[in-house]
């Protein structure tokens, strides 16, 4: 078994394994300062931050050779036998000149700059920079350049070209280019070619200082206000593994979170950007009752007395179970639909999707269906009504007037129903539909109910791999607004707050699908068993960190 | 600064003798001071009728003022770091991209809450191009509570009041 001693720890490697410095010095928990290497990208060696002492063990004398100069730890892969020095005089006086030297030409306007708070070359010089300066420096403005999607802070750049590297490997889009020589590096893009991809939005948490900065966030919060929350991106069936960045339940901020199984590092712009329907004012936020007399906002509480009794008397009720609910409430939502009408009809609404699946040459796909949860719902609503009825079946049932009380979810972000297919079912005497925006379906309501965002929600995601994540709620949804998992909880007669964890718990003892999530789910999510091939599942995201090219 | 840090000298308090044991000596000397007091000339005033003479203008810590530079131009970055250091919470920026081709960041709005704050002038030692500074003017009042949220143009015209009596307190050589 290859061994390594890293500051004197041993770390075992198992065979075959493949780790640099870095990477190994992060097994025995410590951090090796470094700028230009990135997990996801190729190494280029070009900061210099991660100097370390490399050293070679004799076996048969255990002898100890280090070797007379510092070299890169991104750049060296570990192999047996070998010593690794991360703390050392020398490495620290390495350390602190590299960051001297970065911060020569670098404008020092902290107090402006959006990356500070979380800025690796402030990290660094209070870690490892000099307490003095030995050169004149001023703080300056830096030259700023608009470069495409994103604002481009000429001076601030440190030159560690992983935007360039990630344009090239990932997005395989190569706008960006770093131009000039010597002390006059600059990013750049080429006249008329601006930065403008689909996953441009990354390049600017890869930066890691405040050189790209995002137009959508530029100036809007310090980052030292902003809370971050673990969620699911809702924008597509690839389900990003994300951080919500939020400040007094106001989102300003999406950002990938890591999850090898997933999106690995990167989210598209679709989903980075995609958050401001949240906060958009049209929302609905009182429900809505329809009588002869007109249209008028009533209490939740009328809702709920009045609800079960129009369905329990219903001929034949029906419910839409909507794509972009999570596991949990579509779990209770029909059982609370079952429990008040056994001939319940259930299906599941409409899948916004595109044409298909973009894939970006480092292997991260944008789904081309645009909602989150087919699947879960789809096995939910088979366990609960022993097939899947999709959205074109029912409104021809519901237009041949099968229907005479019906209760539709939506919660798409965008536009999803037009007026010639909302006015399709025919004879329905309750109509209950609970959506974000109004709608041509809403204003036929009986009920217009106001429904929460994903961001407000809490529930699992069934992902286009059938990938199980749960996400907590992150803000809390405008006043009088509930979210649809505490009004099922509440209309099913259950005792306290709504919790998605015992929800998915029963779900996962009921419905076989769903057993891998039993107990609590692990942050990066859970595997589920693609039901008997009723699809041919999507090719699985290539498992693990993406080997380091050379 | 460690417990260790060798610009530290550690010193033993005296041991105490029998007159310090008594306590009678510091008892003679605190009614000392009393008494002195009682006969000394009075530091009080009639306010509102009289005046207080602020001794030191530079250090005392009044109502809030946002300097302007040489155009005339709010002085204000918009950074926040007022609004991070203040322990009452009473300041609220609105920061924008700045219209003026040397700058880059400027306040659209930049409110406080004169009622919440509590005058201990952590936003003027925060500030880092003393935009933000405290005046000598003590007597505020105002006859409702959202009359007492100074607002960006209210703050700027207290600059204006006040920048020939108060001139910026802090002199820097490189600004």
């Amino acid at each position: 078994m290859p061994t390594v001693i890293i500051d004197g720890r041993e770390l075992r490697l198992s065979e075959g394994e493949r780790l640099n410095g870095i990477e190994a010095a992060r097994r025995v928990g410590i951090e090796i300062p470094h700028y230009c290497w990135h997990p996801g990208l190729s190494v280029v060696g070009s900061c210099r931050m991660c100097l370390v002492e490399v050293g070679a063990r004799d076996p048969k004398t255990g002898k100890v050779t280090m070797q007379p100069k510092l070299a890169p730890a991104c750049n060296t892969i570990v192999a047996d036998g070998m010593v690794l020095v991360t703390e050392s005089e020398k490495v620290a006086l390495a350390r602190a000149r590299v960051e001297e030297g970065l911060l020569l030409r670098h404008p020092i306007d902290c107090p402006i700059c959006d990356k500070a708070g979380e800025c690796r070359l402030q990290d660094y010089h209070f870690q490892h920079g000099q307490d003095q300066r030995r050169a004149d420096i001023r703080p300056f403005t830096s030259r700023r350049r608009d470069i495409g999607d994103i604002t481009l802070f000429v001076d601030r750049c440190i030159m560690c070209s992983r935007c360039v590297r990630f344009v090239n490997e990932i997005s395989g889009t190569g706008e960006l280019m770093v131009v000039n020589r010597g002390a006059h590096e600059e990013i750049d893009v080429a006249p008329g070619y601006p930065l403008h991809n689909k996953l441009s939005g990354n390049v600017v948490d890869l930066c890691p200082v405040g050189a790209l900065a995002d137009k959508d966030f530029l100036y809007r919060q310090r980052v030292w206000f902003l809370r971050n929350h673990k969620s699911v991106c809702t924008r597509c069936a690839t389900g990003c593994s994300i951080w919500i960045d939020e400040n007094q339940d106001r989102i300003y901020r999406v950002r990938p979170r890591e999850n090898p199984h997933v999106n690995r590092w990167w989210i598209c712009n679709e989903g980075r950007y995609g958050h401001s329907y949240v906060h958009d004012p049209r929302r609905l936020t009182s429900p809505v009752r329809r009588t002869a007399a007109g249209r008028a906002p009533v209490d939740w509480s009328e809702v709920i007395d009045e609800a079960p009794k129009r369905f329990q008397a219903a001929r034949r009720p029906a419910g839409v179970i909507s794509p972009f609910l999570t596991v949990e409430e579509a779990f209770l939502l029909c059982r609370l639909l079952h429990k008040w009408h056994g001939q319940v009809v259930l299906a599941v609404g409409p899948v916004p999707s595109t044409d298909a699946d973009e894939t970006f040459p480092g292997g991260f796909v944008i789904s081309a269906e645009k909602c989150p949860n087919r699947r879960g719902v789809e096995a939910v609503v088979s366990h609960f009504a022993g097939g899947v009825i999709g959205w074109e079946e029912f409104l021809a049932r519901a237009a041949r007037s099968e229907f005479d009380a019906v209760w539709i979810t939506a919660g798409y972000p965008l536009p999803w129903i037009d007026a010639e297919q909302a006015s399709k079912p025919a004879g329905v005497e309750t109509l209950v539909v609970q959506d974000l925006f109004p709608s041509p379906l809403s204003d036929r309501a009986d009920f217009e109910l106001p429904g929460a965002a994903w961001a407000e929600r809490e529930g699992s995601y069934v992902n286009r791999n059938h990938w199980l994540q749960t996400a907590r709620w992150t803000i809390r949804p405008p006043a009088g607004v509930r979210t649809e998992g505490s009004l099922f909880w509440e209309l099913l007669g259950r005792e306290g707050l709504y919790r998605a964890q015992a929800v998915l718990e029963e779900a996962a003892v009921e419905i076989a699908y769903f057993s891998p999530a039993r107990g609590p789910v692990p942050e990066e999510g859970v595997q589920l068993t693609p039901p008997t091939a009723d699809e041919p599942s999507a090719a699985p995201l290539s498992r693990g960190p993406t080997a380091i090219r050379r | 600064m460690k417990p260790d840090d060798p610009s530290i000298s550690w010193v033993e308090p005296p041991e105490l003798g029998l007159a310090g044991k008594s306590y009678l000596p510091l008892f003679v000397q605190g009614l000392t001071t009393t008494v002195r007091h009682l006969f000394s000339p009075k530091k009080t005033v009639e306010y509102p009728e009289q005046d207080h003479e602020i001794p030191d203008p530079i250090i005392y810590r009044g109502v809030h003022r946002l300097n302007r530079d040489e155009q005339g131009r709010v002085k204000c970055v918009a950074c926040f770091l007022c609004a991070t250091a203040c322990p009452a919470h009473c300041i609220d920026i609105v920061a924008a991209e700045s219209p003026w081709p040397d700058r880059e960041k400027y306040p659209q709005t930049f409110t406080i809450d004169e009622l919440r704050c509590i005058f201990c002038g952590m936003c003027e030692e925060a500030c880092p191009v003393d935009a933000i500074e405290l005046t000598s003017l003590y007597n505020l009042s105002g006859k409702s509570r959202e009359e007492m949220i100074f607002d960006k143009e209210k703050l700027l015209s207290i600059y204006d009041q006040t920048c020939q009596a108060e001139p910026s307190r802090t002199q820097r050589s490189d600004s």
